[in-house]
């Protein structure tokens, strides 16, 4: 597979590859890392958000 | 400083002055631009502004459009009671960028109406190298939509 990095686009065999994730009550994040001879070449973020804005809203009453 | 998740105050107000429009197609473009951790967004910010706005390869000031294929849906759920609720059609998405500082929010403003600011979403601080940076949205319900206005 072909990976855009700093040193323009690389083979992945060529590449150390490190990945991870956060899993929280805001997000579900995965990122991907790609390393050459212990330098970042290529990091990507995928970020799913879990929280959204709410505005509460009400009509008053003529009481 | 630091960014806060919020519904924009000055959005609320715009609501009842027909400021907004979010029907597809025919409705305003919506926007989303990245934020620094060091930066200061929230139910204060009124409308886009580059101050704190990321910067670094591929990045266009200002962020990328914001794809609305769903107008807004509203639900009873009693006499007295409902949501109206609407969330982008598709990921936003950064192709390519290099954003070496630190970020952890998104505004969402409207492109058409003098950047007037909608909403800040923040996540955990990240940076992006040679690479994309992918904002999923939640499901578009009455539970989970982006942006919810609810009665109760």
């Amino acid at each position: 597979m072909i990976v855009t990095t700093t040193k323009g686009d690389m083979d992945d065999s060529l590449l150390e590859k490190k990945e991870g994730f956060v899993d929280n009550d805001d997000e579900y994040t995965t990122w991907v890392e790609y390393w050459l001879d212990g330098e970042l070449v290529h990091r990507s973020v995928h970020v799913q958000l879990k929280k959204a804005v709410v505005l509460t809203a009400a009509a008053a009453s003529f009481e | 400083m630091a960014n806060t998740q919020a519904m924009c105050s000055s959005f609320l107000g715009e609501l009842m002055t027909a400021t907004h429009n979010f029907t597809t197609s025919t409705g305003n473009t919506f926007k989303a631009a990245l934020y620094l951790a060091s930066a200061t967004v929230n139910a204060s910010t009124t409308a886009y502004s580059s101050t704190g706005e990321v910067t670094g390869t591929n990045y266009t000031a200002g962020g990328v459009s914001v794809t609305n294929g769903t107008s807004p849906l509203s639900t009873n759920t009693s006499t007295t009671a409902g949501t109206g609720y609407w969330t982008p059609s598709a990921s936003i998405t950064y192709t390519n960028v290099t954003l070496s500082t630190a970020f952890d929010a998104v505004l969402i403003y409207n492109f058409s109406a003098s950047n007037k600011a909608v909403s800040v979403h923040t996540f955990g601080s990240q940076t992006v190298t040679a690479g994309t940076f992918t904002l999923t949205m939640p499901s578009n319900t009455t539970s989970t939509a982006l942006l919810r206005l609810a009665t109760t």
